[in-house]
């Protein structure tokens, strides 16, 4: 069942599925290779829930094929829930247990052998530092701690496949490093992740990641792929007064989007729009016109900027454009 | 089927329900304030109930019989009369609420050893009704020995007959407690598994549970078993509160009674899982165990009598498990039948059960559309 390298661990193709006239998910293909760790990038109702659970065989789509470590969803769901691990975006363990009362639990629903279940929870404990927390009722500790105690229920059989809905939501700086540590851990281990999230030094961790925007797959590839593909069409631009002269840039032909970052301003400009030395000339004299003395120069692009040209009121612009 | 995931279900159900005070405190608290109220309230130790007397024989024993009775304190004379058509006529118009009537051959009749006197009673106050039956238990003076009198060893059978009206099936205390068994397992037994699946809907246990290899069947039986264990604890609750406090006899076998609720149990239980797939919120599963309670209270035969009901109402009754139930536990332990001989209400409970939580299986889907 353990694809092996090369392999292909979800495949979906035309994906739909319709909340009465709302299409929450729009024709979505998907490739996700074996044993990466594969990310799910997209703003508020974009579908990233929807797809995963469609994905593991939780909701019946509208229209379109998947096929999960071989099995055909929705028909082989059953035969898949052996070999998947699912954290849910919102906490759905048990609050009125404690961490290892639910280790118990999911231990034996989910068929750690007997023998060794109690070593797999100490393990776990020790692993995700719950040493002193083992008897603590699990509604009473904080979002990072329970989304610690997700993650390690979601993992305590072993599975192939993880699909980890916004697993880091709660979780501070430090700890999430230390959380991704573990994803490749696990990755390495031989498991294939999938992980929405978003949050930007997440999305760049991945191996692979996809952008859904209003249901539609927007962009994918490797992280690198993706931020290759704006070369030349992002800049910062250093002002004495970073607020005035974003009004001014904002209505620069080209200009999809225009960020304060401290004191100075990332700009993104439209696929197609002029060439990068030809960018800066030209916000720098049409500044300069306006009494906004500032300086333009071009930086290379990060996987804001990805998802600023790819979703929302930028991207439509740039759609209207083309 | 799968044993130990099955376990895991129950043991986590008793886990949470033992961190859960206020459903705890509703598993004992529930029964014994219902017995209690609904006990005190019937079998109220009345005094001085006005009564009317027809004495036709009076003669010397008759009269003894009468001041016997008045000696009680239980009823106090009120009225006299001359015809047992006068008191019957008092009683209907509220003057009296006991009539107490010794017939012209009172004499012939206490050596005959037939009943030698009766006591009407308005049967629609069942107080009333308790206190009639005291009377009736007066023995017949001892100064006047009653030649047919059976011997001491045996108890003396009742030589007063006792004849109610408006209520002939003579609801009591000790007719209400079997009966309470049925209620308070109707109004919490749905309830629980009502309410245990949809909270899990509400707090998203579910959408984690789904998407485990747990089947349909070992998510409903588990929930289920643990709340057997605690309706028959309740039911032992009610027995001994019963028995102690209002002498309620259980003339059948014990195990027919446990029989008898664990059937009525699991029936509650599985109608719960049929609702819990069908609401939204457990406000919804609340108001749906209403709806069903009320009917189950009104219809089963708990308040008014079963015969006295219109055809349609009747064949609703019987679709409703507290009916069958009733039967069966008043026949066990009020008659000391077995059942073996109510087997009908057996049948249909168990029916009822396996319609109840096969639907409830079948209709329960590891999705989330
Ligand atoms: N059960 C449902 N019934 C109706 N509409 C739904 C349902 N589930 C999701 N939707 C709609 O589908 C769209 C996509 O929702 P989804 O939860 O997949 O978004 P998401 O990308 O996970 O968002 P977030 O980042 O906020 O978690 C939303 O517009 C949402 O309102
Ligand atoms: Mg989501």
């Amino acid at each position: 069942m353990i694809p092996a390298d090369g392999e292909v661990a979800i495949r979906a193709s035309g994906l739909t599925r319709r909340f009465g006239d709302l299409v929450a998910v729009d024709r979505v293909d998907l490739q996700v290779p074996a044993r990466h760790v594969y990310g799910f990038l997209g703003p508020n109702g974009s579908g990233k829930s929807t797809t995963i659970r469609m994905l593991c065989g939780l909701l019946t789509p509208s229209a379109g094929e998947i096929e999960v470590l071989g099995l055909r969803i929705p028909a082989e769901a059953e035969a898949l829930r052996r070999h998947i691990g699912y954290m849910t975006q919102k906490f759905s363990l048990f609050e009125d247990l404690s961490v290892r009362e639910n280790l118990d639990f999911l231990a034996a629903i989910q068929g750690v052998p007997r023998a060794r279940t109690r070593a797999r929870i100490d393990q776990l404990i020790e692993q995700y530092h719950f040493g002193d927390l083992q008897k603590q009722l699990a509604g009473t500790m904080s979002g990072g701690q329970k989304q610690r105690l997700a993650l390690a229920c979601a993992v305590i059989h072993e599975p192939e496949l993880l699909f980890l809905d916004e697993p880091t939501s709660a979780v501070d700086p430090e700890s999430r490093r230390d959380f991704w540590e573990k994803l490749f851990e696990l990755a390495d281990a031989g498991t294939t992740l999938l992980v929405s999230t978003h949050l930007m030094d997440e999305a760049e961790r991945c191996h692979r990641l996809a952008i859904l925007d209003h249901g539609v797959l927007v962009a994918d590839g490797t992280p690198q792929a993706l931020t290759g593909r704006l070369q030349g069409r992002t800049f910062i631009v250093e002002s004495a007064d970073p607020r005035r002269a974003q009004r001014l840039i904002v209505d620069v032909p080209g200009v999809l989007s225009v960020a304060q970052v401290g004191n100075s301003l990332r700009v993104l400009t439209a696929a197609g729009a002029a060439a990068a030395a030809d960018m800066c000339r030209h916000i720098d004299a049409t500044l300069a016109g306006a009494g906004q003395p500032v300086h333009t120069h071009a930086t290379p692009a990060n996987l804001e900027d990805v998802f600023v040209a790819v979703t929302g009121p930028a991207a439509e612009q740039a759609e209207r454009a083309a | 089927m799968n044993g130990r995931r099955l376990w895991a279900i129950v043991v986590k159900e008793l886990r949470q329900l033992s961190r859960d005070r206020i459903t705890l405190a509703m598993i004992l608290g529930i029964p014994i304030m219902q017995l209690v109220l609904f006990g005190y309230a019937i079998n109220l130790n009345l005094r001085g109930l006005d009564a009317g007397i027809v004495d036709q024989a009076n003669t010397a024993g008759s009269r003894a019989l009468v001041m016997d009775m008045l000696a009680t304190d239980v009823v106090s004379a009120a009225r006299t009369a001359n015809t047992p058509q006068q008191l019957m006529a008092m009683i209907r118009r509220g003057d009296i609420s006991i009539g107490i009537v010794v017939p012209p051959d009172f004499e012939r009749r206490r050596i005959d050893g037939r009943p030698v006197a009766q006591v009407l009673v308005d049967g629609s106050d069942t107080t009333v009704q308790s206190a009639a039956a005291q009377l009736a238990q007066t023995p017949l003076d001892s100064a006047a020995p009653d030649l047919r009198a059976p011997p001491a060893s045996t108890p003396p059978t009742p030589r007063i007959s006792v004849v109610s009206f408006y209520n002939p099936q003579r609801v009591s205390a000790i007719n209400i407690v079997p009966g309470l068994i049925g209620v308070i397992m109707t109004m919490t037994m749905v309830l629980f598994t009502a309410i245990a699946i949809v909270r899990e809907r509400e707090r998203g246990n579910m959408e984690l549970l789904i998407a485990t290899p747990l089947t349909s069947t070992e998510l409903m039986v588990g929930k289920v078993l643990p709340y057997i264990v605690i309706g028959l604890l309740q039911t032992s609750v009610i027995l001994a509160l019963g028995v102690s406090l209002f002498a309620v006899p259980i003339r059948g076998s014990v195990l027919d009674v446990y029989l008898a609720a664990g059937l009525l149990i699991l029936a509650n239980l599985s109608l719960g899982l049929l609702i819990s797939t069908r609401a939204q919120s457990q406000f919804q599963a609340m108001q749906m165990t209403f709806f069903i309670f009320l009917p189950s209270i009104l219809l089963s035969g708990f308040m008014f009598p079963f015969a006295g009901m219109p055809k349609a109402a009747q064949w609703l009754a019987e679709i409703l498990p507290l009916t069958h139930f009733l039967r069966l536990i008043r026949g066990v332990m009020l008659r000391g039948a077995s059942l073996w001989e109510l087997w009908h209400d057996v049948l249909a409970l168990v029916v009822f059960v396996a319609v109840m939580m096969g639907a409830a299986i079948g209709r329960f889907r590891k999705r989330l559309d």
